[in-house]
C-alpha cells in the first residue's frame, strides 16, 4: 500500500480560504455584537444570541452525526464505509470546539438570565403560570447546566474513544485473534456512544436548547426532527470532503460505489426528515389547539411564510427529484451541489426553528446570519483539515478495509 | 415461439464461473443468461446486461397514483360531495397527504411487482423451460446461444477448459407458453440428473 497517497496535507489555498471566511464571520461578530448585542433594545438583543445559538447548535449537531454515522456503521458491521471511515472521524473530531463553543453561549443565556430566550427562567413567571410550573422539574437552570455539561462531555469523550481506537488499526497487521477483539471493542464503544446519543439528541437535548424557546409548545417530535435535520447534513458534509479530497488526488479506495452510498443515505433521509416535518405539522394542523397551533402560526401564515415554503422545497423537493436517480448519485457535480443545497437548506431550517421563535414578527435574515454562518464553516474547514492532516487517511489495518475496497452497489 | 439451439455449461463454483464468464464473451459467444441459485454480486455486470428500467416504470406509477389520490380526493371533497369536517378548508392538502403517500406506495409496488412478472415472463399456470433443475439447488448454469457460425463442438471444449462440470445441448424454447410440457420439454421430475 505504499503507493497510496496516505497522509493529508493542508493546501495554502485552504488555509487562506479557511481563515479569510473566520476573519469575515469575527467582523460580523464583533459589529453584530456593537450593533445588536450591546443593543439597549433587548429583542435585537435576543436575536443576536439566537443567531449565535442557533449556528453553534447546528454545527455541533452536524459534526456530531458524524459520529453518530461511524457508530451506527459500526454496530451494523458496515465495512464499506472505512475507506473514508478517516473523514468522518476528523468530522466529528470538531464536536469538542463546537460543543465548547455552544456550551459557552448556552451558559452566558443561563447566567443573564435571559428570559427573552428561555422563558422559563423568569422566575415570577414561571410562580404564575401553571403550565411552566408543571414543567420546571425539567426547565430549570440547574438541571439544564448539567444536563448541557453531561451532554457535551460525553459526545467528546465516547467521540474521542472511538477515535483513539481506531490508530490501532494503523500500526500493524492483525491476526484472526487481535481483529476480533478489536471489533469487539470497536462494537463495545460505539454501542456506548450510540446510548447515549439516544438520550440526549434523540430524546432530551433539542427539547431544552432550542424547543424551550417556546416555553409553553411543546412537541415529542422535535428531537427526531432535528436528529433527522442533522443527520442528513451531516452525510452532505461527509459527502462534501470525500469528494474534496478525491478531486485533490487522495482517497484512492473511495469511488462512485461508495459516492452511491452517501447519496442513499442523503436521499432516504431528507424524505425521513420530510416525514418527521409533516408528522409534526398534520397532527397540529388536524387538532387546531390554540396551544399547539401558536408555533406554526406566523411560520405558516405569517412573516416566516416564505422562509416556511422555501425550507420544503429545498430539504424535500429537491431531494426527492434530483437524488432519485442512480446516475445522479453517482456523478460528482451533482452530489457536490446537493450537499450544498441540503447543508444550507438545513441551516435554513434551524434558523426558522430558534429565530422564527425569538422574532415572531420579523424575518431577520441577513449579514449577521451568513456572517456567522461564514465563521463558523471557516473554524469547520480549518479544523477538519488539521484533524485529517494528523494521521493516515485510510485505517490500512483494519479488518474490514476489504469489503470497503472491494464494495460494489 | 421460436426454438433456438444452446450450449449450457455447469459450473459449481462461483470464482470459476466469474472467469469463465468473461472468457467466453471475450470470444464472442453470445451468453443467453446464466442461472444462478441465488443472486451473484456483480454477475449482471459481467455478463453484460444493460441497466433495468423497472424503477423507471415504478417512478411512472408512483406518480400516477399520486396523481388518482390527488384527483379522486380533490373532486370528491370539492366538488361531488364537499363536507365540512371540523371547519377545516374543502380543499384540507395536508389530510389528504397520507392517502396521496398510500396510493403512491400502492400504485408503484403492484406496478413493479407485475412489471417485474412481465419481464422475467413468469405467470401462473405459464410454463418456461429449465435448462438444468439444479439451477436452483447448487449449480451455476450458463447458457450460450447458438447462431449459424457456432462450431459446437468446439464451444463444448471451450466450456470444459474453462471449467465447466457438465455441458450439453438443448433445442429449447425461451419464452413463455401456455399449455404443458411437451415430449421434448419434459417436466423436471422426469429428467435424469446427471450426478
Amino acid at each position: 500500500m505504499a503507493s497510496f497517497r496516505e497522509q493529508f496535507e493542508i493546501p495554502g489555498k485552504m488555509k487562506t480560504w479557511s481563515w479569510a471566511l473566520i476573519g469575515i464571520g469575527a467582523v460580523a461578530l464583533i459589529v453584530g455584537l456593537v450593533t445588536k448585542g450591546m443593543s439597549s433594545d433587548e429583542h435585537e438583543q435576543a436575536v443576536f444570541i439566537g443567531t449565535l445559538m442557533y449556528n453553534t447548535i447546528f454545527w455541533t449537531l452536524v459534526c456530531n452525526a458524524a459520529m453518530f454515522f461511524i457508530c451506527a456503521t459500526t454496530l451494523a458491521m458496515g465495512g464499506w464505509q472505512l475507506s473514508f471511515r478517516r473523514v468522518s472521524e476528523a468530522i466529528s473530531a470538531m464536536v469538542p470546539i463546537f460543543g465548547g463553543i455552544t456550551m459557552v453561549i448556552l451558559f452566558y443565556v443561563i447566567f443573564s438570565h435571559n428570559h427573552h430566550i428561555y422563558h422559563w427562567l423568569d422566575k415570577d413567571a414561571v410562580e404564575n403560570d401553571p403550565l411552566l410550573k408543571g414543567k420546571a422539574g425539567f426547565l430549570n437552570p440547574a438541571f439544564f447546566l448539567i444536563w448541557t455539561t453531561l451532554t457535551i462531555g460525553l459526545w467528546s469523550i465516547l467521540g474521542w474513544r472511538i477515535r483513539q481506537l481506531s490508530r490501532e488499526s494503523d500500526e500493524s497487521p492483525m491476526d484472526n485473534q487481535t481483529g476480533t477483539s478489536f471489533i469487539f471493542r470497536n462494537t463495545v464503544r460505539a454501542a456506548l456512544f450510540i446510548v447515549w446519543f439516544a438520550l440526549t439528541v434523540g430524546s432530551t437535548v433539542p427539547w431544552l436548547w432550542m424547543m424551550s424557546i417556546d416555553a409553553h409548545w411543546y412537541s415529542t417530535m422535535y428531537s427526531w426532527y432535528t436528529f433527522a435535520s442533522t443527520f442528513v447534513s451531516g452525510m452532505s458534509l461527509i459527502a462534501l470532503w470525500v469528494i474534496y479530497l478525491k478531486n485533490k488526488g487522495y482517497l484512492e479506495l473511495t469511488n462512485q460505489e461508495h459516492l452511491h452510498d452517501l447519496g442513499k443515505f442523503m436521499f432516504a433521509f431528507s424524505i425521513f426528515w420530510t416525514y418527521l416535518w409533516f408528522s409534526q405539522f398534520m397532527l397540529i394542523w388536524y387538532a387546531n389547539i390554540p396551544e399547539e397551533t401558536v408555533y406554526f402560526k406566523h411560520r405558516v401564515q405569517g412573516p416566516y411564510k416564505g422562509l416556511f415554503y422555501l425550507n420544503l422545497i429545498i430539504n424535500f423537493v429537491c431531494p426527492i427529484l434530483i437524488l432519485m436517480k442512480r446516475s445522479a448519485k453517482r456523478n460528482y457535480t451533482l452530489m457536490t451541489f446537493m450537499s450544498v443545497l441540503i447543508l444550507f437548506g438545513h441551516w435554513i431550517d434551524f434558523y426558522q426553528m430558534v429565530i422564527g421563535s425569538l422574532s415572531k414578527e420579523h424575518v431577520t435574515l441577513g449579514w449577521l446570519d451568513f456572517g456567522i454562518l461564514s465563521l463558523f464553516v471557516g473554524i469547520m474547514i480549518l479544523g477538519v483539515a488539521k484533524s485529517l492532516a494528523s494521521r493516515p487517511l485510510i485505517a490500512k489495518y483494519h479488518p474490514f478495509l476489504k469489503e470497503s475496497v472491494i464494495h460494489q452497489v | 415461439m421460436a426454438k433456438k439451439k444452446f450450449v449450457v455449461g455447469c459450473f459449481d463454483d462461483e470464482a470459476v464461473l466469474f472467469p469463465a464468464v468473461k472468457k467466453v464473451r471475450t470470444a464472442g459467444y453470445k451468453i443467453h443468461d446464466v442461472y444462478t441459485p441465488f443472486a451473484v454480486h456483480g454477475l449482471d455486470h459481467a455478463i453484460g446486461e444493460r441497466e433495468t428500467s423497472l424503477h423507471t416504470a415504478g417512478f411512472i406509477y408512483g406518480i400516477t397514483g399520486t396523481a388518482t389520490a390527488l384527483s379522486g380526493i380533490g373532486w370528491i371533497f370539492t366538488r361531488d360531495w364537499p363536507l365540512n369536517i371540523g371547519g377545516k378548508p374543502h380543499f384540507a392538502l395536508p389530510a389528504w397527504i397520507p392517502i396521496m403517500f398510500e396510493l403512491t406506495v400502492l400504485f408503484s409496488a403492484v406496478g413493479m411487482v407485475l412489471t417485474f412478472c412481465y419481464l422475467c415472463q413468469l405467470a401462473p399456470f405459464v410454463k418456461k423451460h429449465h435448462f438444468h433443475p439444479r439451477a436452483t439447488d447448487d449449480l451455476f448454469v450458463m447458457v450460450i446461444e447458438c447462431t449459424d457460425k457456432t462450431n459446437v463442438d468446439d464451444l463444448k471444449g471451450f466450456l470444459s477448459s474453462n471449467g465447466a462440470k457438465e455441458i450439453d445441448v438443448q433445442v429449447a424454447e425461451t419464452g413463455w407458453w401456455l399449455g404443458s410440457y411437451d415430449k421434448n420439454e419434459v417436466l423436471f421430475e422426469n429428467r435424469t440428473v446427471a450426478a
